[in-house]
């Protein structure tokens, strides 16, 4: 038998490929199911492609202007659900701005031990759930438990595992508890020997870096124009941290690095995350050891702090203050005020309007998430196909964040 | 008049002797089989998909019942996680995977927002999946411990060895007020205060 | 920080309406026509050299005459100012809000612009796919505006019918909670103005 293409020219034996239209998600596993991209393909090199979001618009903006300002906060968590602390303190922050009072020193240092255990999980999460579309199912199964870990503190402190609503106006629902150092301290050195081991898994294997080294590029001008921030802006070589740039509660007063990458691809955004792991534990030790013991959590202010129970029950006053913050709510002035904080993806900003009343005229949140999506599709023009998982999976979209 | 003697099954089984066969109904043999081996279609939205990383994760593990093999093609599972919000633009995707479905299929709507719409009683959400398709199980809490899922889970397990297919809500396994012990949460602790 | 809104009131005059820096937020408000000079001076000129657009986002205020404020935060990357500018546009009834877009200036802008136009109905000119984001192509209505019932929805999909399936809430949306909150389903009809108007407010 001879050969069948022996007379044929090269030209004529490749298969005229029609630009293809595919649509992935918003049920595709690697689209976390709120993103669909639809992509025009030519073989698999994506030509041109549009990235869809909005199945998860939830109307928090809406829900918002319904109830008092604390009630805000449970909308607030289920923002971006994988670190509900740091929006909790994010918008707790922005009320104590217009209101124009400071929470106590060990609040503070309270928010900010919570804060950094809480950006660790998130970042944890995203590490684990790149890794495991990536193929690596291993480091995603240690980091759960590692979050499962730090979720036992919150837990401990809090009761809840996941959607705290732990922040108030003017402090915080309870102080800490008695076993709250230890138990972060012993948390955070498990986890950070886990995440150790995460690395030696990791950064040795080819076929892990083959999928995320040189790929998702995106030049620091795109990415200062797309409006990233956050690990997302760090990887491309801008040190840019609102916890440096603009300190809020203590920031300005601790000891840490702010790690930057190189490339601006898609292993950096990896280990941007990484070593921003390491450098919240540090930030932890420091905020247990300079916490005090005693003092008071909450402001000494009855316009927005419930008075103790006891109180509420035998004196008319604590009553009366009770049933006003409950009901009218927190009489926030009139007037517009932005207040950003970093928090897992970026710069999370909420701009409030008050018109002096209990309830919100306007809660805006600044999600990182949304801008960070609307650069992905330049980070995928021009790819193959595949690159999709890791640039998505690095970017860290969080939908209820992203569509609100 | 001797004593009736009758083997326990182990000894039926090992010496060969005696009954070595049961019966049941095919129907039962089924449901049994179907069971312990859920095909499951995460259909994760939202915040709940936290809380579906924990269940499947090592501490909660799902694998213990069978369950855990996840099949992203609607056509090769038979158990649908809704995981989260559905909102009026996700309705037509969630229909569309429900009715791509082979039967037999059963559904479970997992949290709150899942099960009635939770808080986001607004414009943008479905209020409870069960207004788009049927629903088997409903798992409160928002999210809901993974406790509850896996009681939610066994529930399950047990309509589908009944054949039960009326929907049903996992509630305390213990009424708190009658049984205030139960309240009572302590972690366990390692040796130096670490979790286990 | 206060030279940036020196800067831009003697590059555009009379076109800064309004400046004040409540809680130390610089603000200035910027008529519609020089909002697009407005943005690009504080883009390019070194004193002020606002390489990010934080956040572009509107408020709706039904009982004003140019009835929406799109508000824009900005950030210097290099410089570590922020500032936010405004601008007034569109009528009561919410139609013809028009307003340049500044896509052309910074990435960021598409995808906030988008969601502007998709919650409240604003047309940026000049937009190059100025198309719903949040919401689907089919809702009909911009959801954030104040005039928009919180709970009216607009299935894509028919509900089932079955019985016992129909949402049966205690209250009318807006019982139940009558004291601080507010009901914004029934503006228009013989209600106070829900907000101060912005010389009250400063105050």
């Amino acid at each position: 038998m001879e050969a069948l293409d022996q007379d044929l020219d090269a030209s004529e034996i490749e298969i005229g490929a029609e630009p293809m239209l595919l649509n992935v998600g918003p049920a595709h596993p690697a689209m976390h199911g709120t993103v669909r991209i639809v992509m025009e393909l030519s073989g698999e090199t994506i030509d041109r492609c549009d990235v869809q979001v909005g199945y998860l618009h939830r109307g928090f903006e809406k829900m918002c202007e319904r109830g008092t300002w604390s009630q805000v906060f449970p909308y607030v968590d289920r923002c971006n659900y994988v670190s509900p602390m740091l929006n909790n303190v994010g918008f707790a922050l922005a009320c104590e701005k217009a209101l124009g009072i400071e929470v106590p020193e060990r609040c503070q240092w309270y928010r900010m031990a919570l804060g950094e255990l809480a950006r660790i999980a998130d970042h944890m999460t995203c590490v684990g759930a790149m890794a495991m579309e990536l193929g690596a199912f291993t480091p995603f199964l240690w980091l759960v438990k590692g979050r499962e870990m730090v979720w036992d503190v919150f837990e401990e402190e809090c009761g809840a595992r996941l959607t705290h609503s732990f922040g108030r106006v003017g402090g915080m629902a309870h102080p800490p508890t008695d076993g709250f150092k230890e138990h972060s301290r012993a948390v955070v050195a498990q986890v950070l020997h886990m995440v150790d081991e995460v690395e030696r898994l990791l950064y040795g294997n080819r076929i892990f870096l083959d999928r995320v080294e040189d790929v998702g590029v995106i030049s620091a001008e795109d990415a200062i124009s797309l409006g990233w921030t956050g690990p997302s802006l760090r990887a491309a070589g801008v040190p840019f941290d609102v916890r440096k740039a603009f300190p809020y509660m203590k920031y300005g007063e601790v000891d840490f690095d702010v790690p930057v990458g190189e490339k601006s691809d898609c292993l950096d955004r990896f280990i941007v995350r990484v070593e921003e792991i390491k450098q919240s534990a540090r930030i932890i030790e420091q905020c247990l050891e300079r916490m005090p013991e005693e003092g008071p959590v909450n402001v000494d202010d009855p316009r927005v702090v419930l008075p103790p129970k006891e109180e509420v029950y035998s004196s008319i006053e604590g009553t009366i203050q009770h049933f006003k913050i409950v009901m009218e709510g927190i009489k926030i002035p009139a007037g517009e005020v932005y207040s950003s904080t970093e928090g897992g993806n970026g710069e999370l900003g909420f701009y409030l309007v008050s018109d002096g009343s209990g309830t919100p005229y306007r809660v805006r949140i600044r999600p990182p998430c949304f801008y960070v999506t609307g650069g992905l599709e330049r980070v995928i023009t021009g790819r193959m196909m595949p690159d999709i998982v890791p640039c998505f999976g690095s970017l860290n979209m969080i939908g209820g964040e992203c569509d609100r | 008049m001797g004593e009736l003697k009758q083997p326990s099954t182990q000894e039926v089984i090992e010496t060969g002797q005696g009954a070595g066969f049961a019966t049941t109904r095919l129907q039962d043999v089924l449901a049994w089989a179907q069971k312990y081996s859920l095909f499951m279609y995460p259909f994760v939205t939202a915040c709940c998909g936290m809380e579906f990383m924990a269940v499947t994760g090592p501490r909660f593990d799902l694998a213990r019942f069978g369950a855990e093999a996840p099949r992203f093609s609607p056509r090769q599972s038979d158990l649908l996680w809704v995981v989260g919000t559905i909102v009026q633009r996700q309705a037509p995707v969630l229909k569309r995977i429900y009715e791509q479905m082979a039967e037999p299929k059963w559904v479970l709507a997992f949290g709150t927002c899942a099960s009635v719409g939770g808080f986001y009683d607004n414009y943008a959400c479905v209020a409870g999946i069960d207004k788009i398709i049927p629903c088997d199980v409903y798992i409160p809490g928002c999210p809901p411990r993974p406790e509850a899922v896996l009681d939610g889970l066994m529930l399950l397990q047990d309509k589908i060895q009944s054949g039960d297919r009326r929907p049903a809500i996992v509630k305390p396994r213990f009424d708190p007020v009658a049984h205030p012990e139960m309240g009572v949460v302590t972690l366990r602790r390692g040796k130096d205060g670490a979790p286990v | 920080m206060a030279s940036l809104l020196e800067l831009l009131k003697s590059e555009l005059g009379a076109s800064v309406l309004e400046t004040h820096a409540q809680y130390g937020d610089e603000t200035a408000v910027i008529a519609p026509e020089a909002w697009l000079a407005a943005a690009r001076l504080l883009r390019d000129s070194p004193k002020a050299s606002m390489e990010m657009l934080v956040d572009l986002t509107c408020v709706d205020y039904p009982d004003r005459n140019p009835r929406f404020e799109v508000v824009v935060h900005l950030l210097s990357l290099s410089k570590g100012h922020r500032l936010r500018i405004k601008c007034r546009v569109g009528d009561e009834d919410g139609d013809d809000a028009k307003i340049d877009s500044l896509t052309e200036l910074w990435g960021s802008a598409n995808w906030s612009e988008r969601e502007a136009f998709d919650m409240f109905g604003v047309q940026f000119v000049g937009h190059p796919d100025l198309r719903r984001i949040l919401m689907y192509p089919e809702f009909v209505g911009h959801p954030l505006r104040k005039d928009y019932p919180a709970n009216k929805i607009q299935p894509l999909v028919p509900y089932r019918e079955e019985p016992g399936l129909e949402k049966l809430p205690p209250f009318r949306a807006d019982e139940g909670m009558p004291f601080g909150r507010q009901s914004f389903d029934r503006v228009g009809e013989d209600e106070q103005p829900l907000v101060a108007t912005d010389q009250e407010r400063m105050r």
